[in-house]
């Protein structure tokens, strides 16, 4: 089965942080997006780089998760592709930060480790983060072999 | 039809059903279970005492995984011993098991060392089962004095899950430090005055020498009053099945990078094995969950006629107490370097142009990247290794590896 990822363009990423913005809202019951503003948000996928360079990093969902055999807590599996997390079985050990490669797990505003499911476990039907990139710095779709 | 059997329950058995499943669907699977319980995770039991999980968040896996993955499983009987002359295990119960590969995933005991009178001490508890956390749950109360033998991470993380609901508690280790098998003297140092600001105290360079019934007479002569005694000096991999059919042993059942033990048809994941330490380039016991699961999967996979090899494993540990949290990974191995900001301490320890192993206090974010730069020995010259230091980043990265990582399936 080939799976629809979420890819990175960096050639085309402005830093401009939107796709942040555009997690925390479909992870959040907010009326509007504006409503983020001011406020410290928690998103699932990270703009990093420097003054050269940016791309969004969010779960690669690999081929054989790291994660997911070394979480103490049995909270992260991969099913139909998608590495999800059980927040309510996670105690925040953090193992899972200290394993992932891509350094692609952090906390959420309640302290409890939080990932990018591909927006499977909201509302949206597809990664909010892809729908609202204006440059198409990061794309969701079927790259290569697959498992 | 293929027979497999494990003994054992843990996370290594777990990893190992899955290797083999991902091989076979087929064979027989037989589990033996020394705990009456299906698989938990067992690393929880401090967090189930703090409140922050319980008994059935803490199943490991979900109610159907032994039915799902075709397994028989034995709750309550435990491998007596082996034939691997014949391919047989022998239970407690008497009964006789054939294999056609057999994976001991038989884990660690704690070792308890023979104090003087601790036959006089009325409760007293190892921390290692989810049965240990409740039988100490049940002689606990607000006003109890607690003495932990033991400030390595079972004593530490025990002290964490134990503080909310006792009188006080003081944990004494003979080394002078806290966590003395992942932390050098200075970042011990940190952890523990963190550990003491939320109400631990510790007597350290110090042990217990003899015990008489609420008290303990110790090495420097103090005496310490307690109500309730945790021993967690350390734990010994559990080695006997193979020890006693002559195959080789270390501190754990010696395995090569396919988890197979000296004896044919005979593999061994998880505490109670000795694998190699790739950060450190000698064989040793990794005692840590991932590793265990990785081990048994591996393990899994060679049982079924696969072919898998665990090459990079490294000790790691992710730790926190009271909101800090604390990383390890590697051999502290090479130069060190330090960082440090406001609340937070990094150690790197570089070799040969690449990163052997590090500590984090605080500063924890993305450290899954540094911890790839050992595992996946990471030439440092190809990446801009001073500005990582500051904070992990995949920016120091060249374009090349990024288009590789976040371009591609990994």
């Amino acid at each position: 089965m080939n799976m629809k990822r979420v890819y990175v363009n960096e050639e085309w990423c402005l830093g401009c942080h939107l796709c942040e913005y555009n997690c925390a809202f479909a992870n959040a019951s907010l009326a509007r997006m504006a409503d983020l503003k001011g406020k410290k948000i928690f998103p699932r996928v990270h703009v990093e780089g420097d003054d050269k360079i940016t791309f969004a990093v969010s779960c690669r969902h690999c081929t054989d998760p790291l994660c997911v055999k070394s979480c103490i807590a049995g909270a992260i599996r991969k099913k139909d592709g998608v590495v999800r997390i059980d927040r309510n079985k996670c105690v925040g050990c953090f193992t899972c930060v200290l394993v992932c490669p891509y350094g692609a797990l952090a906390p959420g505003e309640d302290g409890v480790m939080q990932k990018c499911e591909l927006c499977t476990d909201n509302a949206c039907g597809a990664p909010a983060c892809v729908t609202g990139c204006p440059n198409n710095a990061i794309v969701y779709e079927e790259r290569g072999d697959d498992e | 039809m293929k027979r497999y059997v494990i003994v054992g329950n843990g996370a290594a058995a777990v990893g190992c059903i899955e290797g083999i499943r991902s091989v076979d669907k087929e064979g027989a699977i037989t589990v033996l279970s020394k705990e009456a319980r299906r698989v938990y995770a067992r690393p929880l039991i401090s967090y189930y005492l703090e409140g922050k999980t319980d008994e059935a968040r803490m199943q490991y896996r979900d109610a159907d995984f032994y039915a799902a993955n075709g397994c028989e499983l034995l709750l309550g009987e435990s491998a007596a011993g082996i034939d691997p002359t014949a391919g047989t295990v022998t239970t407690d119960k008497g009964r006789t098991i054939p294999y056609d590969a057999l994976c001991l995933a038989t884990g660690s005991s704690p070792f308890v060392p023979p104090f003087e009178g601790l036959d006089t001490v009325k409760n007293k508890f190892s921390f290692m089962t989810l049965d240990d956390a409740l039988a100490l749950e049940k002689v606990i109360t607000a006003d109890s004095r607690v003495l932990i033998v033991g400030a390595g991470l079972i004593g530490l993380k025990c002290a964490e899950g134990l503080r909310d609901r006792v009188g006080g508690i003081t944990v004494c280790d003979l080394a002078d430090r806290v966590l003395s098998s992942i932390l050098d003297a200075k970042c011990a140092a940190v952890v523990q005055k963190h550990l003491e600001e939320n109400g631990i105290r510790f007597l350290l360079g110090d042990s217990a020498v003899r015990f008489d019934g609420d008290t303990a007479l110790m090495k420097s002569g103090a005496t310490v009053g307690f109500d309730v005694l945790v021993l967690a000096v350390g734990v010994r991999a559990n080695v006997a099945l193979v020890k006693e059919i002559g195959g080789a042993v270390n501190r754990g059942v010696i395995v090569d990078a396919r988890m197979q033990t000296s004896v044919a048809g005979i593999y061994a994941a998880g505490d109670c094995a000795e694998g190699y330490d790739a950060s450190l380039g000698a064989p040793r016991v990794l005692a840590i969950m991932p590793n265990a699961v990785i081990g048994g999967h591996t393990a899994g996979v060679n049982m079924a006629g696969g072919d898998a090899a665990f090459d990079n494993a490294i000790p790691m540990n992710s730790i926190g107490f009271f909101g800090l949290h604390i990383m390890t990974a590697g051999a502290y191995d090479g130069e060190m370097t330090e960082e440090t900001d406001a609340g937070t301490l990094k150690r790197f320890f570089v070799k040969d142009g690449y990163l052997k192993g590090f500590i984090l206090i605080g500063g924890t974010e993305r450290a899954g990247i540094y911890t790839s730069l050992i595992r996946e020995k990471v030439p440092l010259a190809s990446i801009d290794f001073e500005t990582s230091k500051k904070i992990a980043s995949n920016a120091v990265f060249s374009a090349e590896t990024r288009r590789k990582k976040f371009g591609g399936v990994v």
